[in-house]
């Protein structure tokens, strides 16, 4: 209470709390403003990361939801229905590539799923790999990686030949 | 480490455990997956030779573990949307957790026959 009794403001606790903290600063001696952490200055770079992350995450829910499925479809077709694994093979393939239609699912599938699983492996990497030199070439192999699959993928389902020997 | 300031989750950090380990290895079998299909574009005999792993028992109880992961990573993934998008996603996220897991044991016994039907019939004749 020693704060009160260089004020004439009232000293008995009121219903709001202790009056200390109504002692030290009134209409003449306002407190001192405290900037908000994270507000914008002069000294802000111009240049931001802009929202990626949070367009990252959103890909994420969306991607995921068409993937649900398009992928426990593609299970469905290759693992369950008519015979399990046993029936897979070229001729397997081959039927189902003559549709546009699966050729669509496919390659849909394809660059969601790599799309969305990569996004997932820059999160995990992210989280683990403390040095920045590691977290740099992990994200470049994982970078590569995704490219080179996705390409492979994409010329596979577009150049498929039933008839190749 | 000091007493106590471990942090210990209950359901709501088990899930994404389980959530970030079966995405990271259905990533590394897409990789995978991709390569053999590949092998279409070489001959039809490399791609059928490629294909025969996946039918070995081993690869075949695999490919249960595969659609394992992938299931409980579509419905908790579904789990997670309901509690980003809902307003009372996040009240009922314990509930939706056993909701999944639920679903997930039902689709996984009823997958069991039809994923290693091959497996078993040559392993039990008929």
């Amino acid at each position: 209470m020693s704060t009160t009794e260089t004020t004439e403001s009232k000293t008995t606790d009121g219903p709001d709390g202790p009056a200390d903290s109504v002692a030290l600063y009134d209409v003449d001696h306002p407190a001192p403003v405290i900037e908000p952490p994270r507000k914008r200055t002069a000294k802000t770079p111009k240049a931001s990361r802009g929202n990626f992350e949070m367009q990252t995450w959103l890909f994420m829910r969306l991607s995921g939801i068409v993937l649900v499925v398009l992928v426990l479809g593609h299970l469905l077709i290759q693992l369950v229905l008519d015979g399990g694994v046993s029936k897979v093979g070229f001729a397997f393939v081959a039927g189902r590539w003559a549709s546009p239609f699966w050729q669509v699912w496919d390659l849909l599938m394809l660059w969601l799923a790599m799309l969305h699983g990569a996004n997932g492996l820059r999160t995990v990497i992210n989280d683990y790999a403390e040095r920045d030199n590691t977290r740099f070439w992990l994200k470049m192999l994982l970078y590569a990686a995704t490219v080179f699959t996705v390409l492979l993928g994409t010329l596979v389902i577009f150049t498929f030949d039933p008839n190749i020997r | 480490m000091p007493a106590g300031t471990l942090y210990r989750g209950r359901e709501g950090m088990w899930s994404w455990v389980a959530h970030r380990v079966t995405g990271v290895l259905i990533f590394f079998f897409l990789f995978v997956h991709v390569l053999d299909t590949a092998l279409v574009r070489v001959s039809p005999e490399a791609y059928d030779d490629t294909v025969a792993i996946y039918k070995t028992p081993l690869v075949n109880l695999m490919e249960y573990g595969l659609v394992a992961a992938i299931l409980f990573h579509a419905l908790n993934g579904l789990r997670v949307i309901a509690v980003d998008f809902w307003s009372k996603g996040a009240r009922y996220q314990k509930q939706m957790l056993w909701t999944v897991m639920g679903v997930w044991i039902v689709l996984m016994a009823g997958a069991f026959y039809p994923v290693l039907q091959h497996t078993l019939r040559e392993l039990f004749g008929s």
